[in-house]
């Protein structure tokens, strides 16, 4: 498992699921030659509905299916599955309170080639707002795994953020992943709160910053929402805290824990992400350095923090 | 129950609940009272007692401003009483001006953003179809509402994936929010384009409950394509003051429309004999 490419998880996980479910079904805009879900095709039969490129539409045929009972896995490219589809999403199925899954593929910098168009920076910002559902930027095959296995058991709306390439292995399949957080390294000095992608350079600034004497904690923030109040005001009471991820700095992760820090425990934080700025094509490790999302800048911000 | 009479009744309902808020869409709500009457009166296979009976029939108001129309018809039906009828757009009512699946008994699909009910719809109708269910799934849509690029893209899915149970009835009272809709963006012929998109299709008198009935039953006949029915109607139908008002979509009658109005409820009244 953990040498798959998350597709391949999402691909692998959704078949078995649907075998032991009938009331799974899987919907994609014509993007199943990136996701590689052809066994989907082969194996879920009439229960795989491809439905062309049409976001709106498959986002609502979804909300349908899940009127019947079924239980709708929902892949597109991030941006797609967000604000091109955004009143879909949030009228015929959060405010309509229909359970459903939406895979929103290719975060941020990690869409790579496809440049600023298909560069989604807001998507976390946007679903956050739509009351009640779930969000997960996912940073592990075993994490993406369970968190699926959960959305299909759950109620109401899922939204999780993935890489379709392969990701560092963190975790060994062990886990308790139902905290919406994992503790990757313990620290006395300060905190960084990552996620997706940003979870490696965390562990690298860290592991930088132990060279310099100054001992963090890193913690794996995949749940987005609800996100875990108790980790956050915790590390709050620690000392600064330092958040990092591949998303606008407004709306995402970031905010999210500034948002519980400002009002239950005042500490000084710096958030690490995309300011100001649309995407634009690029190599990964290329577009992590123009939008600053390396471990060198999540190592400077804690020093700043703790001078 | 003579159709007509329940289409009156519909009428007189849907007249009282918005003469009661003193505003609302009467435009749009009146011109598909025929279409609900034969629907609930006649062809859908829903019931009260079995409102979440899977095998049953679903509704989806794509037109969801049109709400007060099917609120009068589900409480004729006996879905829910007078005073939760008359509960519409009250502070903390369970019946919203746009159809609500979880507040209100017998509305199956949640709606007010145009377009959107149509894709609903159409998962309906596809969830049905993979369970193997004979139930039917109608869609009552607006003419204006087809501005939205979404139920185009509805219709395409719907006719690939061959939703014979699918039913579209589209409310051509050829007026939207700010005009008639040839003024606006014209629409063409509804009937050709549905026919292009791969829909059976044909126009019927949106007004006359014999010739709807005569035609939900043919399109229940149809197999391997969806059908959309193009309903001729009036925005205001059957009530001369709104069909007479040309910015009549959305109301809040003066002093003159308010006793129009009330003069229109009295005529209503009389016609199903109903103390007021």
């Amino acid at each position: 498992m953990k040498d798959l490419e998350m597709r391949q998880v999402y691909t692998k996980t959704i078949l078995a699921l649907a075998e032991k479910d009938p009331k799974v079904v899987a919907l994609e805009a014509d993007l199943a030659s990136s996701m590689g879900t052809s066994k989907l095709k082969e194996q879920l039969g009439r229960r795989y509905i491809n439905v062309g490129i049409m976001e709106a539409e498959e986002m609502g045929a979804a909300a349908g299916l899940a009127v019947t009972g079924f239980i709708p896995f929902i892949h597109t490219f991030a941006p797609f599955a967000t604000r091109r589809s955004f009143d879909q999403v949030f009228l015929s199925l959060g405010y309509a309170q229909n359970h459903a899954v939406i895979v929103g593929t290719d975060p941020g910098v990690t869409a790579e080639m496809n440049g600023g168009t298909h560069m989604p920076f807001e998507d976390l910002a946007l679903m956050r707002v739509i009351p009640r559902n779930h969000i997960y930027e996912v940073s592990d095959p075993y994490q993406f795994k369970a968190i699926l296995e959960y959305a299909h058991t759950a109620q109401g709306l899922f939204y999780i953020r993935t890489i379709r390439k392969q990701a560092n292995p963190l975790y060994t399949g062990d886990e308790d992943f139902s905290k919406g957080y994992c503790k990757l390294k313990a620290g006395m000095d300060g905190t960084i709160f990552a996620s997706g992608i940003m979870v490696a350079e965390a562990l690298q600034a860290a592991h930088d910053l132990e060279e310099q004497g100054i001992s963090v904690q890193v913690i794996d923030l995949f749940r987005i929402k609800p996100m875990n109040e108790e980790i956050v005001i915790e590390a709050a009471s620690l000392g600064p805290i330092v958040t990092a991820e591949n998303h606008n700095v407004i709306g995402g992760l970031g905010s999210a824990v500034a948002e519980i820090v400002a009002e239950n425990q005042p500490v000084k934080m710096k958030r690490i992400g995309v300011k100001e700025q649309f995407g634009q094509v690029g190599r990964l490790e290329h577009l992590k350095e123009v939008y600053g999302l390396k471990a060198d800048n999540i190592f400077k911000a804690m020093c700043d923090l703790l001078q | 129950m003579d159709t007509q009479k329940f289409a009156d009744q519909i009428r007189y309902y849907t007249m009282r609940e918005l003469d009661n808020l003193g505003f609302g869409h009467f435009g749009g709500s009146l011109s598909i009272v025929e279409v609900l009457a034969v629907l609930y009166g006649k062809v859908l296979n829903v019931s009260p007692e079995r409102k979440d009976d899977p095998d049953r029939d679903y509704v989806v108001l794509s037109k969801g401003h049109a709400g007060p129309a099917l609120y009068a018809t589900l409480f004729l039906k006996g879905y829910f009483d007078e005073a939760f009828l008359f509960s519409l757009n009250q502070n903390g009512t369970n019946l919203p001006s746009h159809p609500d699946r979880i507040k209100t008994p017998g509305v199956d699909m949640t709606t007010g953003s145009l377009g959107q009910g149509i894709s609903a719809a159409t998962g309906i109708a596809k969830g049905n179809q993979l369970l193997g269910k004979e139930n039917y799934t109608f869609a009552i849509v607006g003419d204006g509402e087809l501005n939205e690029g979404q139920c185009w893209e509805a219709f395409q899915f719907a006719a690939h994936q061959k939703l014979d149970h699918l039913i579209v009835l589209i409310d051509d009272n050829k007026k939207q929010l700010d005009g008639y809709t040839t003024d606006i963006c014209d629409p063409f012929d509804f009937v050709e384009k549905m026919q292009a998109f791969g829909f059976n299709s044909w126009r019927v008198d949106g007004g006359d409950v014999d010739a709807i009935e005569v035609a939900l039953n043919q399109a229940k006949q149809m197999i391997d394509k969806p059908t959309a029915i193009v309903l001729d109607t009036v925005k205001g139908q059957g009530v001369p003051y709104f069909e007479e008002l040309v910015d009549n979509h959305h109301i809040r009658p003066d002093e003159a429309g308010k006793a129009a109005i009330k003069e229109a409820i009295a005529t209503l009244a009389e016609k199903i004999e109903v103390n007021q």
